[in-house]
């Protein structure tokens, strides 16, 4: 590795060009110029190699020393991600903040997890068992919330010759050996841009509970599915994916902040660590990892954010967890293709964009799923997309690619931002598809009118949505009195059910029953009015109660 | 291997301001350049990409009579770097950061590259001090916070820069003495940049500003250049010095123009508009300077301003900056045109730092549910406005009516103020209760119950 592999022939920004007097791979990892930056060959011909740089090339020279690694860009994985700060190369920020200051500088390298932190091993099974890809040796405790297995890697089996005893290990020691000689550490390393492999992959039917009404209810998540989320700047993406972070019901939590703002991400860093989970009590810090790659890190490094959260995201699936994965932004990330495309003089598909964008994002989603795993067990990995659209156009390539590949798409609604009604998902247009496993669950955990009522809910915003147009034209005092009411009842719904307060304590989650109560109440409301009306008596709907219903403590 | 004293004579090529330099090697990426022509005048250049053959230089000058084989090119070794120290501070500069004030050359003894490294995130302290503009329609209802980017978007003939220089003139957070204002001007006019100039060293601001011009007749390669010098001299006087900086970029959609002017030149595949594709990396590369370092005492603030160009908010530029920043000002035509100053369209504004900048401690504990009631008011306004325009103001219910007069004295009393007139946050919100007390209490669906017994009777 610190053999000289070849010269620099030319730089253009982070695309650089070498002549390698070794054999290269495609997708090697390889080190640039001097100062080593990390970089990852692209392309190949029979002259040179194309490498993008992951870090800021400036001063790098034609001449400049090319070093190989052999390996590709792969991910480290085992015990000391949770909690992990980590960039889109998997450089741990923590760490690199200790050894280099408040600025990142160049061709810092260090390993993401950390070397010499001891964990408790357990072992589990017992020397001279066969054993297979996916088995459980042992587990570490590695949060007060999370255990961790220890599970032989993909493609290796055997038989047990040795397994450590119970004691501190760090993530190299060697703790079990098969009898061919190989010896087994808690440390695996996984290809970023390959999917880890499963016994099975299965239909996923289970909704995901986020404890937001409007999507719990409305457009719901399912465990193992995908979602998309476009808004355009200032309709709260961000609040609203803090929310899920915060609220749903998944055993592990990776953000891939990718491309977008530091103060964003910092904000996480800062409250995540503080966040009580509101099930384990426990800090939310204990099971969430964050991948921070922001807008002004290095372009490639933020193509690679993505895949290095998503393998992570399987790891932890594999282990036998349901993990929700929240990448933001798509659309950043779709940016970075694009430089990276047009540095390398591609031809280009719509809008700049190059030809294989789709294909690209469908790599990324078709890693969800709920699977059995190598070892027999159940694991998930949910993943969400936010895409920011240019202009807040839905047509664009990144949303419109991106809803091929997904069952579940939240749209936000620029003018129920403006209103500020946060989430604002908007009921028109978005959807979701409801398997039947989600109604059973809902009828079976919360009432057997769930979905009754919610069809009921859906067609009531519609109506009044049509009635809402036709206000605009004639005005709302032309309409006859069961329309008006409908209006007035929208609008109470909006305020009472659909907008919810992500800073109230009392409203920032809402649990399922409770959605159902409040969505009943509504409902029940309607069809009260609606019969008064019908009956010429006075209507007794109280607003002003319904829309403070959802903060004040259930009767 | 260095290139330093390196000295070429002869381009192979000469388009706009790009110059292909051959039979040099081992020119590093981004290295400064010096290109002197037959008139014997130095033009300062930067390498864009290089190869074992020779490079490509850009050049910030003017190159019309520049001829190839009379042309040398001189190789610093090394990328541009600008001198930083606290002598900076009421000092002129050029866009290139040469002084324009008629002095030597500040002697500041650090010299740093001016692309400056992004902060790790890690070290990044949230932003949640409120900075008090004087300024209702943004103290109220779009709050800064020191360390916030947050930009105006603005049109042409609207009155922007009265008030950057308002916010510039008037901006003030408790406990904060040392205040800097760094100004770049990105292809001004020469009279607006004067104006700037006069107006904030009248105002006494003249020992803590630092200005670079980059005028609009100057070199747009140069344009590239200025705002980076800027923020370089931002990080000396925030996170080596201590102060909080204000940051004026005035204006992004000239830098925009100027890096598709570029990226034509080289021949790069266009995205949107013929913008160059890593328009946003570049924007970002910017505005991702600002902010606070923990354990550090100072900040930037940056207030960018971007002119929309033909009034739309659509457009690559203000598109890809409002994806970057943390909210946006947005200044409306039509506000204008009633004769409101400053014309802040209060309902696509945005300030998203302003939740945790807020409240009870920071500004006042009715700060929120005020700024909460007033967007939903103002957001009835526009409906009821809608509806008058259609069906006519008689037709309307007494309870949309009540929201015109609102939405009147909304525009007259908070909205409204002149450019000299500072108001406490206290006064700003109690302006705001006096308007909202048009409305009928039960309107005031937004405001929590004790903070209504609080303030809305009285």
């Amino acid at each position: 590795m610190s053999d000289i592999a070849g010269r620099i022939t030319e730089i253009s920004g982070w695309v650089v060009r070498a002549r390698a007097n070794v054999p290269l791979a495609l997708r090697e990892v390889v080190l640039v110029g001097t100062e080593r930056l990390i970089g990852e060959v692209i392309a190949l011909d029979r002259a040179e190699a194309t490498i993008q740089v992951y870090e800021e090339t400036e001063g790098v020279a034609p001449g400049d020393p090319l070093f190989a690694t052999g390996d590709p860009l792969s991910i480290e994985l085992g015990p000391g991600l949770l909690g992990g700060i980590f960039d889109g190369m998997q450089r741990p920020l923590r760490s690199l903040a200790d050894a280099e200051g408040d600025f990142i500088g160049r061709g810092a390298q260090m390993p993401s997890l950390d070397r010499e932190k001891l964990w408790d091993f357990i072992p589990e099974v017992e020397a001279g068992r066969e054993v297979h890809e996916g088995d459980v040796l042992g587990r570490v405790l590695e949060t007060p919330v999370l255990a961790h297995p220890i599970a032989v890697p993909p493609g290796i089996s055997g038989k047990l010759a040795w397994i450590a005893s119970a004691g501190p290990r760090r993530i190299m020691d060697a703790i079990a050996r098969l009898d061919d000689g190989r010896e087994l550490t808690m440390l695996q390393k996984w290809r970023a841009r390959v999917r880890r492999p499963v016994r099975e992959h299965l239909v996923p039917d289970a909704p995901l509970i986020t404890g937001q009404r409007v999507l719990d209810t409305f457009f719901p998540l399912v465990r193992g599915g995908t979602a998309a989320m476009p808004g355009g700047f200032g309709t709260g993406k961000t609040v609203t994916q803090h929310q899920l972070c915060r609220w749903a019901e998944a055993d592990v939590i990776i953000f891939v902040g990718c491309g977008e703002r530091g103060n964003e991400i910092t904000q996480l860093i800062d409250e995540l660590p503080r966040l009580v989970d509101p099930r384990t009590k426990r800090l939310l810090a204990e099971r969430s990892i964050l991948i921070a790659n922001t807008s002004n890190m290095p372009v490639s490094a933020r193509e690679a954010s993505l895949f290095t959260g998503v393998t992570i995201g399987e790891y932890y699936r594999d282990l036998g967890y349901d993990v929700l994965l929240l990448a933001d932004s798509l659309s950043r990330w779709a940016e970075a293709l694009r430089e990276i495309s047009g540095r390398l003089g591609e031809m280009p598909a719509e809008e700049g964009y190059p030809p294989y964008l789709s294909s690209a994002l469908a790599a990324f989603f078709e890693r969800a799923g709920s699977v059995v795993t190598l070892s027999g067990g159940h694991g998930s990995l949910t993943i969400i997309g936010a895409i920011s659209p240019p202009a807040g156009d839905l047509t664009e390539p990144v949303t419109r690619h991106a809803a091929r590949f997904v069952r579940t798409f939240w749209t936000l609604d620029r003018q129920l931002a403006g209103a500020r009604v946060f989430p604002a998902v908007s009921t028109r247009s978005s959807y979701s598809e409801v398997p039947p496993g989600v109604t059973s669950w809902w009828s079976e955990n919360v009432s057997p009118e769930w979905a009754a009522t919610r069809d009921g809910a859906l067609r009531f915003l519609e109506e009044a949505s049509l009635i809402e147009e036709t206000a605009r034209l004639v005005g709302v005092d032309s309409l006859p009195e069961r329309e008006r009411y409908l209006l007035q009842l929208s609008s109470a719904f909006q305020e009472g059910f659909l907008q919810q307060d992500a800073y109230d304590a009392s409203d920032a989650c809402c649990a399922p029953a409770r959605q159902m109560t409040l969505l009943e109440t509504f409902m029940r409301a309607r069809s009260e009015g609606l019969e008064q009306i019908g009956k010429g008596a006075p209507v007794s709907t109280d607003f002003a109660a319904l829309q403070r219903m959802k903060t004040e403590p259930p009767s | 291997m260095t290139t330093a004293g390196l000295e070429r004579r002869g381009l192979a090529e000469l388009r706009g301001p790009l110059a292909f330099v051959e039979g040099v090697s081992g020119i590093a990426f981004h290295e400064f350049v010096d290109l002197v022509g037959s008139d014997g005048e130095t033009r300062p250049g930067r390498v864009l990409s290089t190869t074992e053959k020779g490079a490509i230089v850009e050049v910030f000058g003017v190159t019309d009579g520049l001829q190839l084989d009379a042309s040398r090119v001189r190789f610093h070794g090394r990328p541009m770097r600008f001198s930083v120290g606290l002598e900076l501070l009421g000092r002129v500069f050029d866009g290139l950061g040469r002084p324009r004030d008629g002095l030597p050359p500040p002697a500041c003894e650090e010299r740093r590259t001016i692309n400056g490294s992004p902060i790790n995130p890690c070290r990044r302290a949230y932003p949640r001090d409120f900075l008090e503009t004087g300024i209702s329609s943004i103290d109220a209802l779009n709050s800064i916070v020191l360390g916030q980017k947050i930009p105006i978007f603005t049109e042409s003939g609207l009155a922007h820069d009265d008030l950057a220089m308002q916010i510039i003139r008037q901006a003030r957070a408790p406990g904060v003495e040392r205040f800097a204002v760094v100004f770049a001007a990105l292809g001004l006019p020469r009279d607006t940049a004067e104006r700037y100039l006069t107006g904030l060293q009248a105002s006494g601001a003249r020992g803590r500003l630092v200005a670079f011009l980059n005028l609009a007749d100057d070199p747009a390669a140069e344009r590239l250049i200025t705002p980076r010098l800027a923020l370089t001299a931002a990080e000396y006087l925030a996170f080596d010095a201590g102060y909080h900086v204000l940051v004026v970029l005035h204006d992004i959609t000239n830098y925009g123009e100027a890096l598709r002017e570029i990226s034509a030149a080289r021949g790069e595949v266009p995205s949107r508009k013929g913008y160059p594709g890593y328009l946003y990396s570049d924007l970002a590369s910017l505005f991702e300077r600002a902010g606070r370092i923990a354990g550090r005492p100072g900040s930037i603030t940056q207030i960018p301003i971007v002119t929309l160009p033909s009034g739309d908010l659509t457009h690559p530029i203000p598109d890809l900056t409002g994806y970057v920043t943390e909210g946006q000002i947005v200044l409306d035509r039509e506000i204008a045109r009633r004769g409101v100053y400053p014309p802040v369209a209060v309902l696509s504004s945005l300030s998203r730092l302003m939740s945790d900048g807020i409240g009870e401690g920071r500004t006042r504990d009715d700060h929120s549910d005020v700024a909460k009631q007033l967007y939903a008011a103002v957001a009835h306004v526009q409906r009821a406005r809608g509806l008058a325009s259609i069906i006519g103001v008689e037709e309307l219910t007494e309870i949309e009516r009540t929201y015109l007069r609102f939405g009147e004295r909304f525009e007259r009393e908070l909205l409204a103020q002149a450019g000299d007139e500072s108001r406490t946050i206290a006064q700003t919100l109690d302006r705001a209760w006096s308007v909202l007390r048009e409305l009928p209490r039960a309107e005031m669906i937004r405001v929590r119950a004790p903070i209504l017994e609080k303030y809305f009777a009285s």
